[in-house]
C-alpha cells in the first residue's frame, strides 16, 4: 500500500525548467508547492565544476547527464507495420534528468517563432490554396498568438538574460537584427556574444549574396547580468564545453542560475528529488485529478494529494503520463481519431561543410553552444514556397559549438573511414573546415505519432512509450532545398571543397539531431484535434496543465525553448489570474 | 587569408594576453602547470618501452586489438597511430569497467534483429561482445592458418575490411556490429582525455591543434585566422581545482 502524504495546492511533475518557472510563481502566490524530480539534486557549485565537467568521453559519448536508458528507454519504429524495438542506446535526441532537466545541458540557442508559425495551417492555405500540403499533413493552427505570446517572450528573455541584437522594434526594422523577426516589444536583456571566426565569414558571404545575417541570439551570456529574479549570471568565456555539458562559470542560463535560488528558499515549495512519478490519480468521474503516486529512490511508494497537478516532465514524458494516467483519447493513427501522441513532430536537420586550405584558421574548440551567425531567409514562410512543392524552411547558420574531437573531426565526402588517409585528412582538415547547421521545421504527419508500447517496460514495470516516425516527403524536399542554398553560401566563402549533407530518410534513431520532441499533448480550439485548451488545461481534466514542446501542433524552423518559456510564463499567466481565483474549465469546447 | 593568420597566436597578440592570470587562472596553479608540462614531455622517452597492464583481454585477445587498432589508425609522420597512443589500454579499461558491463544500455528482451534505423539490438554488453568475437576471430583465424599478429599490413587490412563489409557471423555477433564498435571506441580512445587510458600524453590531441580541457578563449574568440599555441591540458592536469563561487548564489542545499 502506498502511504498517503500530506495535501498541498499544488504538485509539479518534473522539476526541470518549466516546473521551476511554475513552481516559483505558485509558491510565491502563496500556495503550498511540491516538486517531484525523478533524478539527483544537482548545482553549479559543487557540482559542474572544472576540471571533471571538461570530459568528452563521459559527457558527450557516455551522456552522463541524460535520463539512464537502462532504466527507462522509449521504443521505436519507422512505420507501424514495423515492430517497434527499444532506443537501447541513445544517440538522436538525449532528454535528461535530474534537477535543472534537459536545460542544465541545452546550447541556449535563444529563438523566437515568427507569428505565422502560431497560425500555419490558415496561412499556408490563404497564402498557397487548399491543394497546397500533400494530404497526410496534419498542420494546424496553435490557438495562441504571437501578439498574446509577446510579452512571455519578453519575460523569459530577460529571465535568462539572453545576448542578441532586435531585428525588429516596435514595428521598426534594426540594423544588424533578424529583419524577419515578429515585432518586440525591446531588445535583448544583453548585447550579442563576440563573433567567432566561422561566423565572420558567413556574415560576409551571407551578405555578398543579399541575405540578412545577424548575431545568433545566445543564452551563453555576452556580460554579467543581474535578472528579475535578482540572481547574477556572469560572461561565457567559450570554453567549448556546452552542450551536453553543465556550466561550471554561472554564464549559461539554466535553472540553477536563473531562477533555482529563488525557488528553494520559498518555505511554500518543498523539492523532493529521486521520485519517480508512476501516475497522475484521477477519482471516479476520470474528470478530476486526485494527485500523484510516485515511487522514490529507495523504491518506497507515495500517494501525493494535490488540487492541481502540472505535468512539466519534458515533451515525451508529458505524453507518456498522460497515456499512463488515462488522461485524454489516445490517438489512433488507423482512424485519425483520438489525440494523446498526435501530431509528434521533430526537427529536419542538414548540414553542410566547406573545406579550406590550411591558411584559414578557425580554432573550432573556441566556442559557446549559442555562437555563430545565421540568416532566416529560407526559415518558416520567409520565401515564396509556390513553385517548391513544400512549407516550412530553415535558418542556416555557422553556429560552430565545439571542436572536441571524439565528435568532430570533418573529413571531405569519400575519405576513407579508417587507416593512414582517413587519419592525415582528420589532421588537415580539423582547423580549416566550417560547418553550417541547416535547422529545419518538422510537419506533423498523420502516420507519426506517440503511443505505449505493448511489449517493453520500465524499471518500474510500466509501459515504455512508444513512437513511430518517419520525415514527411516535405520535410525531406525542404532540407534538400535549402541545403543547395546553403551550399552557395559555402562556395561564395570561397572555400576550395563544399560538402552539402541534406537529411535524407529514413529517420535514424542512431544518428544525433537535436532533442527537439514536439507533439503528442497538442494546444488548440478544438477538442478533437488537441488534448489541451489554450490555456495549456487538459480538456478532460481540467485540474491538470500540461507544459512543455509537447504542446506545438508542430515544430517550427527554430530551437524550441524560447517558445515553452513563452508558454509556461502564459500558463502561469492563466494559472494565477484565471483558473486558481475560480477553478473549473477555463474555455467551453 | 593575410600574412597575420600564419603567425602564431602568442606572437601577434603578444605574450601577455596568453598569460594564464589574464584568462582568469591563479598564477600559482599556471606555475604548477608549466611544471607539470616540463615533467611530462622529454621524458616520454624512458616510458616508450612500457606496456599496459590488461586487465579484460586475455593474452590472444591482445594480439588481435594491438594489431588491429595500429591498422585502423597507423603511426606515420602525421601523428601516433592507435598502439603508440595506448588505445589498446583505453579499450581494455572501458571494457572491463561500467560502460563494458553494459552500462546506460536497455537490457531487456524480447531480442530481435531490428532495422539500420533502430540501432543496437544485441542482448550481448560491450565486454560480452567483444570476447565472444574475438574468440570466433582467433579460431578462424587459426584455421586459415596465420595469426593475426603474423600477417602482412596489406593482409590485416583485408581482414578488417572483410569484417566491416559484413557477412561473417562471429558466434552470433554480426561482423559489420563488432567491427564498427571497435572502430568507434578506437577513435573514442584517441581523442578522449588520457585520464582513460588512450591519447598518450595528448599526442592526438597535439596532432590537430586541441588544446583539451584547457576552456577560456574569451581574449582569443575575435582574434580571426590566429593559430592558438598552447599545449593542451588534461584533466590531470588541471589540478589546481579552480571554483567559481559566486557569493550571492547559495551554493547548493
Ligand atoms: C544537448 C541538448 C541541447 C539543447 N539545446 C537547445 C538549444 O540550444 N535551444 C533550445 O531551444 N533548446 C535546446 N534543447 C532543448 C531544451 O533542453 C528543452 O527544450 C528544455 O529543457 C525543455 O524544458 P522542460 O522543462 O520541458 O524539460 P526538462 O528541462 O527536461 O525538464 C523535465 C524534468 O522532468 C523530470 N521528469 C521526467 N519524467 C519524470 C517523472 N516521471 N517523475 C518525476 N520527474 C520526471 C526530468 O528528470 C526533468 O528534470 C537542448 C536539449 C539538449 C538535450
Amino acid at each position: 500500500m502506498p502511504q498517503k502524504l500530506k495535501d498541498v495546492d499544488v504538485v509539479v511533475v518534473g522539476v526541470g525548467m518549466v516546473g521551476s518557472i511554475i513552481a516559483k510563481e505558485l509558491a510565491a502566490a502563496g500556495y503550498k508547492v511540491v516538486g517531484l524530480e525523478r533524478g539527483q539534486p544537482r548545482f553549479t557549485v559543487p557540482d559542474f565544476q572544472g576540471p571533471s565537467v571538461h570530459d568528452e568521453l563521459r559527457f558527450d559519448i557516455r551522456k552522463a547527464l541524460m535520463q539512464d536508458n537502462a532504466r527507462e528507454a522509449v521504443t521505436f519504429r519507422n512505420q507501424s507495420s514495423q515492430t517497434a524495438l527499444p532506443i537501447r542506446r541513445w544517440e538522436s535526441f538525449l532528454p535528461g534528468t535530474g534537477l535543472g532537466g534537459s536545460h542544465v545541458h541545452w546550447n541556449g540557442q535563444t529563438y523566437r517563432f515568427q507569428e505565422n508559425d502560431f497560425v500555419l495551417a490558415t496561412k499556408t492555405r490563404e497564402r498557397y490554396g487548399a491543394d497546397f500540403l500533400d494530404a497526410d499533413l496534419t498542420i494546424q493552427d496553435w490557438g495562441v498568438s504571437y501578439a498574446e505570446l509577446e510579452p512571455h517572450y519578453d519575460r523569459f528573455e530577460y529571465l535568462l538574460g539572453t545576448s542578441g541584437k532586435a531585428g525588429n522594434l516596435q514595428g521598426k526594422i534594426q540594423p544588424g537584427g533578424d529583419p524577419f523577426e515578429s515585432v518586440r516589444s525591446r531588445d535583448y536583456p544583453t548585447p550579442p556574444m563576440k563573433e567567432h571566426f566561422q561566423g565572420a565569414m558567413f556574415r560576409k558571404a551571407a551578405t555578398e549574396l543579399g541575405y540578412h545575417p545577424y548575431p545568433q541570439p545566445s543564452s551563453n551570456l555576452s556580460q554579467p547580468y543581474t535578472n528579475p529574479e535578482g540572481v547574477k549570471l556572469n560572461a561565457c568565456v567559450f570554453c567549448g564545453f556546452c552542450e551536453r555539458y553543465a556550466c561550471e562559470h554561472y554564464a549559461k542560463a539554466v535553472p540553477q542560475t536563473i531562477i533555482l535560488p529563488v525557488l528553494l528558499k520559498n518555505p511554500n515549495f518543498e523539492l523532493r528529488t529521486g521520485c519517480q512519478v508512476q501516475r497522475i490519480n484521477l477519482d471516479s468521474s476520470k474528470k478530476k485529478a486526485t494527485g500523484v503516486t510516485y515511487i522514490d529512490a529507495a523504491g518506497r511508494e507515495f500517494e501525493q494529494p494535490a488540487a492541481l497537478v502540472i505535468t512539466s516532465s519534458f515533451a515525451l514524458n508529458n505524453v507518456r503520463m498522460l497515456l499512463l494516467s488515462g488522461i485524454g483519447k489516445p490517438y489512433d493513427p488507423a482512424t485519425g481519431k483520438g489525440v494523446v501522441g498526435r501530431n509528434y513532430a521533430y526537427q529536419t536537420m542538414s548540414s553542410v561543410a566547406s573545406f579550406f586550405d590550411d591558411d584559414v584558421i578557425v580554432n573550432p574548440f573556441m566556442a559557446s553552444g549559442a555562437s555563430g551567425t545565421l540568416i532566416n531567409d529560407f526559415a518558416g514562410d520567409n520565401f515564396d514556397h509556390t513553385k517548391l512543392g513544400f512549407i516550412g524552411g530553415a535558418f542556416v547558420g555557422a553556429v560552430n559549438t565545439n571542436g572536441r574531437p571524439i565528435q568532430y573531426h570533418p573529413v571531405p565526402p569519400g575519405t576513407a573511414t579508417w587507416g593512414k588517409d582517413w587519419k592525415q585528412a582528420v589532421a588537415k582538415h580539423y582547423n580549416h573546415t566550417v560547418m553550417f547547421s541547416i535547422h529545419g521545421s518538422s510537419m506533423s504527419q498523420r502516420q507519426n505519432y506517440l503511443d505505449l508500447d505493448p511489449t517493453y517496460k520500465d524499471a518500474w514495470g510500466q509501459p515504455l512509450l512508444r513512437m513511430t516516425f518517419d520525415f514527411p516527403r516535405n520535410d525531406l524536399a525542404m532540407a534538400q532545398y535549402v541545403t543547395g542554398k546553403a551550399v552557395e553560401i559555402g562556395k561564395a566563402m570561397g572555400a576550395k571543397q563544399v560538402a552539402g549533407n541534406p537529411r535524407k530518410g529514413p529517420y535514424t534513431t542512431t544518428q544525433y539531431q537535436t532533442t527537439h520532441n514536439t507533439g503528442g499533448t497538442v494546444m488548440g480550439t478544438d477538442p478533437a484535434t488537441s488534448v489541451v485548451n489554450k490555456s495549456l488545461q487538459s480538456w478532460d481534466v481540467p485540474n491538470v496543465f500540461i507544459v512543455g514542446a509537447s504542446n506545438f501542433p508542430q515544430n517550427p524552423s527554430w530551437n524550441p525553448t524560447n517558445t515553452i518559456g513563452a508558454l509556461t510564463y502564459w500558463a502561469v499567466d492563466q494559472l494565477k489570474n484565471k483558473y486558481l481565483k475560480n477553478p473549473g474549465q477555463l474555455v467551453s469546447a | 587569408m593575410d600574412k597575420l593568420s600564419r603567425r602564431s597566436f602568442v606572437k601577434s597578440v603578444g605574450a601577455a594576453t596568453l598569460a594564464p592570470a589574464a584568462l582568469g587562472l591563479p598564477a600559482l596553479a599556471a606555475a604548477a602547470e608549466q611544471a607539470v608540462h616540463k615533467a611530462s614531455t622529454p621524458a616520454a622517452s624512458s616510458v616508450a618501452a612500457e606496456k599496459p597492464l590488461y586487465l579484460f583481454f586475455n593474452a590472444e585477445e591482445v594480439v588481435f586489438i594491438e594489431a588491429a587498432c595500429e591498422r585502423l589508425i597507423p603511426a606515420d609522420a602525421t601523428g601516433p597511430g592507435a598502439l603508440e597512443a595506448w588505445v589498446p589500454n583505453y579499450l581494455d579499461k572501458q571494457l572491463g569497467a561500467a560502460w563494458g558491463s553494459g552500462e546506460r544500455l536497455y537490457r531487456s528482451g524480447p531480442w530481435q534483429a531490428g532495422t539500420p534505423s533502430q540501432g543496437y539490438q544485441l542482448p550481448f554488453t560491450p565486454g560480452e561482445l567483444f570476447h565472444t568475437a574475438l574468440r570466433a576471430i582467433n579460431a578462424d583465424l587459426k584455421l586459415q592458418g596465420t595469426p593475426f599478429g603474423e600477417m602482412t599490413a596489406d593482409a590485416q587490412d583485408a581482414y578488417l575490411k572483410s569484417l566491416e563489409k559484413g557477412g561473417k557471423d562471429l558466434d552470433g555477433v554480426p561482423a559489420a556490429v563488432f567491427f564498427d564498435m571497435l572502430l568507434k571506441m578506437t577513435v573514442e580512445g584517441y581523442f578522449s582525455d588520457p585520464v582513460y587510458g588512450g591519447n598518450k600524453d595528448m599526442a592526438a590531441w597535439k596532432m590537430i591543434g586541441f588544446p583539451g580541457a584547457y576552456a577560456n578563449y574569451y581574449e582569443a574568440i575575435d582574434k580571426h585566422g590566429v593559430k592558438f599555441e598552447r599545449a593542451p591540458m588534461s584533466l590531470a592536469q588541471n589540478g589546481h581545482g579552480h571554483v567559481h563561487v559566486d557569493p550571492n548564489i547559495p551554493a547548493s542545499l
